[in-house]
């Protein structure tokens, strides 16, 4: 029997056929048997399909700290709403920062994010391509300009590794030989990204996350002490810092010295220095 | 009128009306009554019989329909891999060479969530309307959803063993994907989340494809997994609120399957193949009300009928064209 639409009446499809090789055993379930079969199965199957999504609200619900997002992203529940989940932000990123999340991350899924130790937003597209490619808005459009962004803010997390706390320099390449992460250099290549393991460094102090920052004025060495002979310095964030991530995927230490509080504002974290 | 509005109750799924005698057209009712004289009869059942004995398998529309489900969703892939900017995005929304274009029902769900008419998406969107309002609405199922190609690779193997008597098949209620459509525009706008997305096997496998797979396809395989072994179709036809969408869009689509009363046998073939079946009502001996009808409103255009027909009865035409086409 391969007729199977519930709404067939007559059994013109099943009369002229054998209904099966072997002699009948059991008594054919009568039309409302059937009916009631297929009722009792949508709402299982369909009350299935509803629960299984609305699963979706537990990693939600459970997440211990939110996501790097894109630049422009608007408030987490707003930008999960406004998101249609085409990954065109994906596409124009040229240092690929910008991933999809999965199916785990629940109502969060086919979401843009970035895990700014492995690449960072570094906007070596200069004018914000992500935002510009974004179908809905939910990277706002209000946003033009790097400076404007808003993804979270640097904070020193471990001052005792920092290499310039300790008044150390660094030379050789940032993240190891291995590392995937792409950099624009201006020096090197206006236009392109390299890779940061094809870049070395020789610096009698340890600036990189000052050095490599792409936004002006949002972050700056200072000293740890007043003496003249303390080489000492600490990495200082200020409010121009968009959260971008850079300072996190430089660091040459492990785990890194300097991190993103995804979301932070600066009203929100104070006037911590 | 009256019919139109049947072919949209059946879509949401009410069983098609049996329309009496008075409401055949004149030339309906001549075909019915000279298909019942007993020569008729008797020549009716030796043609059936004679195309039962040979059957040509043909898969004339299905070879072009899988290759362009394979190629739209290639042109996605392979533009993003070479960056050749041709089309950017993915099913949900994109742009081809530029131009918006945004998934119906994904579209849907983003303005219920986040209750903000967009302007970019209203131009994706009526950019979508227009496009599949002409080629058929849900040809979207048919020709371009990439999982409407496994479920059909699914559905060849569930038929496979249920002629063998291992599985049968688990007929549901169709207003079922009613349902499903009106909770989940509820629910979008309710909780401000797009819930659907959560397990839209549509987005999750074009992501997949042009972004690298994911966990999400874990659910594909499981609906796969329920279509071959419980429920013949099982997210096509009682789940899917996308089907549904462009299900309304392909009601009044120019690009239709027409019947023809005078060629048909009413052997019933179409209907087995057929996806949707309720749209093939009218195929059923002494049910068709006139003597042409386009086919309702959730058929998917896949052309599986055409295939099996062996009298050319099921025909793609163009509404307003007459026979031009």
């Amino acid at each position: 029997m391969r007729s199977n639409d519930m709404t067939t009446t007559d059994n013109n499809s099943t009369r002229n056929k054998p209904v099966t090789n072997q002699p009948p055993r059991h008594r054919l379930p009568t039309r409302k048997e059937r009916e009631r079969r297929a009722l009792l199965l949508s709402f299982l199957a369909g009350g299935a399909t509803i629960g299984v999504s609305l699963l979706g609200y537990v990693p939600i619900m459970n997440a211990k700290e939110l996501r790097l997002r894109p630049p422009g992203a608007l408030d987490e529940q707003e930008f999960l709403a406004s998101c249609i989940k085409c990954g065109q932000c994906v596409q124009v990123c040229p240092v690929e920062a910008i991933k999809l999340a999965d199916i785990r991350e629940g109502f969060g899924i086919g979401v843009p994010y970035l895990d700014a130790r492995k690449q960072a937003c570094d906007f070596s597209c200069d004018v914000v391509q992500c935002v510009l490619a974004c179908p809905t808005g939910a990277l706002s459009h209000d946003l033009d300009k790097k400076e404007q962004t808003r993804m979270g803010l640097a904070r020193l997390d471990k001052p005792d590794l920092c290499l310039a706390h300790q008044g150390k320099g660094f030379k050789g390449i940032a993240r190891g030989a291995k590392f995937n992460g792409l950099h624009r250099y201006v020096k090197v290549d206006r236009w392109n990204p390299i890779k940061i393991s094809d870049h070395k460094y020789d610096l009698p102090l340890c600036d990189l996350c000052v050095r490599e920052c792409p936004i002006k004025d949002a972050i700056s060495l200072q000293p740890v002490s007043d003496k003249p002979d303390d080489k000492r310095r600490k990495p200082v964030v200020h409010e121009a810092c968009v959260g971008c991530g850079m300072c996190e995927m430089i660091c040459p230490v492990e785990p890194a010295a300097i991190i993103i509080d995804e979301r932070k504002k600066w009203d929100q974290k104070g006037k911590q220095a | 009128m009256k019919f139109f509005i049947d072919e949209l109750r059946t879509m949401l799924g009410s069983a098609p009306q049996k329309w009496s005698k008075d409401d055949h057209s004149q030339a309906a009712r001549d075909i019915h009554t000279f298909k019942q004289t007993p020569e008729q009869r008797k020549l009716r059942i030796a043609s059936i019989h004679e195309e039962l004995g040979n059957k040509v398998k043909n898969y004339r529309w299905r070879i072009q329909r899988w290759a362009s489900i394979i190629i739209v969703n290639m042109i996605f892939v392979l533009s993003y891999w070479f960056d050749v900017q041709l089309v950017e995005g993915a099913l949900t929304a994109s742009r081809f060479v530029g131009f918006h274009l945004a998934d119906l029902n994904s579209a849907l769900q983003v303005v219920l969530a986040y209750k903000v008419i967009l302007i970019n998406l209203v131009i994706g969107v009526v950019t979508v309307l227009l496009i599949w309002w002409f080629v058929g609405g849900r040809s979207f199922c048919s020709w371009v959803c990439p999982y409407h190609l496994l479920a059909e690779i699914a559905e060849m193997l569930h038929i496979k063993l249920v002629d063998k008597g291992i599985v049968k098949d688990h007929p549901m209620r169709r207003s079922t994907r009613t349902v499903m459509w009106v909770v989940f525009a509820a629910l979008a706008f309710i909780t401000g989340y797009t819930v659907f997305e959560t397990v839209n096997p549509v987005g999750i496998l074009s992501r997949s494809l042009i972004y690298g797979a994911g966990f999400g396809l874990v659910l594909v395989a499981v609906l796969l997994l329920i279509e071959i072994f419980y429920s013949r179709r099982f997210w096509c036809r009682y789940i899917c609120p996308i089907g549904l969408t462009y299900g309304f869009v392909g009601s009044i689509s120019p690009v239709v399957i027409r019947y023809d009363l005078n060629h048909c046998l009413h052997e019933g073939e179409c209907r087995n193949v057929c996806m949707v079946p309720h749209v093939l009502e009218m195929t059923k001996k002494n049910r068709a009300h006139d003597e042409i009808i386009d086919i309702g409103a959730d058929c998917t255009r896949c052309a599986m009928c055409l295939e099996v027909c062996p009298t050319g009865a099921l025909n793609f035409k163009i509404r307003g064209t007459g026979d031009l086409i």
